[in-house]
């Protein structure tokens, strides 16, 4: 079913921070090692090996430079599913194949009734969903379905494969609709902020942006250069002569 | 948005389709175009041949067009699915309309019913394809008042041209539908100039900055996530050259609006023979030239996603 729940009884979503993430791209392999033998398996490559690489992802790292006149500095930035709670993919969906759980508000796609219409991947501005070619159905990020409540799993390793491999511990798990939930507090204490939310999804994933910088920082701009003024003398006339 | 064909042929070919099954359903069920056998038989197939080789056409960019019935199960919040469900619904007045106008030879009474009732769910299914696209907020060019008034007038028009084209060529041309379809024309010209100008002048609030949530200054993409261009790119990173795009404008306009009208208008007063022959050229150039509108539609729409890959 393609309505959304009118509400629902968790909101589970990650926090990302945006100051600590370093881009190594650890989330990125974790991810796709899980979930190629996960809930939506497989996670696609079109020639591998080949000229043209393609396949399925469910979370990219991109790299930026943010420039203020505070200066400029890099942030690498983890893309994935924002587990909206307005989520247009849903609604737009003709067959009923992806749905948003009313329990913990995890969006998913039942890739059994899925037609490969595409229309959903066009409805979310995020670019969260990726269809695979070989398979003819569209994928997408499961918030690890099949880790978080997986009773074989040592209790702590029971979050996403992306949160578990983090070397910076830059992504949070949790329920984001308990404002008592260590993650809420840390989207307060940090002014975690919403991607595009003048677009009206509400996602429940949040970003911590990266921290001030610090006064104490070592300036590292180094000086404007002069303008050469031009030479005189017997190296000048010589200059000028060879420069003709 | 990358313009596949399989998608630009499908709403140009069920927006004549439907646009001429309206007049059609209306002209022949009231009485004011008479039965004619022939007249009828190739008027129906034109206009159900359109939408059933546009609906198939559509179902060529599934990735599983097996799976295709199930996308009749959601219309309480697809548009996509309230299209699939208003098509085919309006081939049951359109077909009793068809038995009762061609075979049977009549208008008035239940013909008239099911004629009116077939342009009524033309209508609506053509509401429904435009509102697939009126709906989807990532896209500026798309998500404005001005896309769903664009699919019904682009039906009308491409619809009555084609009836114009029908009627003449039987020597049964009606100068109130000859009209109709040069106003029609003009009014496509004018709905498509002020589009432009409208996706021109466009400012999109949606930023780099609101995407990534770094807020004030300027943000650059330095790398890519992947060296290839993936799914997204290919689906929704199409760009088109500038003056490509310009050409293209002035291509559609000049087969889509002008020859048509020009020659629209010279049928006012043109001897019978070369009357329907402008008129059948007219209908050709202008569904020429609207697949072209339909292509710049998808290839000038720009996806927020487009952002992340640092492409303003």
């Amino acid at each position: 079913m393609t309505c959304l729940p009118a509400r629902t009884e968790k909101k589970l979503g990650l926090v990302i921070d945006l100051d600590t993430c370093v881009g190594c791209q650890a989330c990125v392999t974790a991810c796709k090692e899980w979930n190629t033998g996960g809930h939506m398996a497989p996670l696609t490559d079109i020639d591998p090996y080949g000229g043209h690489v393609d396949g399925v992802w469910f979370n990219r790292v991109h790299s930026y430079e943010h420039t203020t006149e505070m200066g400029g500095r890099t942030v690498n930035f983890p893309r994935s599913c924002l587990h909206c709670e307005q989520p247009a993919c849903v609604t737009v969906c003709p067959t009923g194949a992806s749905y948003k759980r009313a329990s913990d508000g995890i969006v998913l796609v039942d890739e059994d009734k899925c037609i490969g219409c595409k229309l959903c991947s066009w409805a979310c501005p995020y670019g969260a969903r990726e269809f695979d070619t070989d398979v003819g159905v569209m994928k997408k990020c499961t918030l690890c379905v099949d880790r978080i409540y997986n009773d074989n799993l040592a209790a702590e390793d029971r979050v996403p494969a992306c949160v578990a491999a983090c070397p910076t511990s830059a992504r949070h798990f949790g329920d984001l609709g308990d404002p008592a939930s260590a993650i809420s507090q840390l989207v307060t204490d940090r002014g975690g902020v919403d991607l595009m939310p003048e677009l009206g999804y509400k996602p429940t994933n949040k970003y911590l942006p990266p921290r001030a910088r610090s006064e104490r920082a070592a300036k590292v701009d180094a000086p404007a250069l002069q303008p050469i003024r031009a030479e005189g003398g017997f190296l000048g006339w010589i200059d000028r002569m060879l420069s003709n | 948005m990358h313009p596949a064909f399989s998608v630009v042929f499908f709403t140009t070919a069920t927006g004549a389709g439907y646009g001429l099954l309206a007049l059609l359903g209306v002209l022949g069920g009231l009485g004011f175009v008479h039965a004619d056998f022939w007249l009828g038989l190739i008027g129906m197939v034109l206009a159900l041949g359109l939408i059933a080789a546009g609906l198939l056409s559509s179902t060529g960019h599934l990735g599983r067009p097996e799976r295709a019935w199930r996308a009749f199960s959601q219309w309480r919040s697809s548009w996509l699915s309230r299209e699939g469900v208003a098509s085919v619904a309006t081939f049951i007045p359109a077909g009793l309309f068809g038995i009762g106008w061609v075979l049977l030879g009549r208008s008035g009474g239940w013909v008239a019913v099911a004629g009116l009732l077939a342009a009524a769910g033309a209508v609506v299914t053509v509401c429904t394809t435009g509102m697939i696209y009126a709906s989807l907020k990532p896209i500026a060019q798309w998500h404005s008042r001005y896309t769903l008034p664009a699919y019904l007038i682009f039906a009308a028009m491409t619809g009555s041209v084609l009836a114009n084209a029908l009627l003449q060529g039987f020597r049964l041309g009606s100068t109130a539908v000859l009209t109709w379809a040069l106003l029609a024309t003009l009014a496509g010209w004018g709905w498509k100039l002020a589009t432009w100008r409208y996706n021109d002048g466009l400012e999109i609030p949606t930023t780099t900055n609101t995407a990534t949530g770094l807020a004030g200054g300027t943000v650059r993409s330095i790398e890519w996530p992947h060296t290839e261009e993936n799914y997204l790119l290919k689906e929704m990173g199409f760009r088109i050259a500038r003056k490509h795009g310009a050409k293209l404008r002035r291509i559609t306009q000049a087969l889509a609006f002008a020859v048509p009208a020009i020659l629209l208008a010279s049928v006012f007063f043109l001897p019978w023979p070369l009357r329907a022959i402008a008129s059948v050229l007219a209908a050709g150039a202008q569904f020429a030239g609207m697949l072209v509108e339909r292509w710049l539609f998808f290839a000038e729409a720009k996806h927020t996603v487009t952002l992340y890959y640092g492409r303003e």
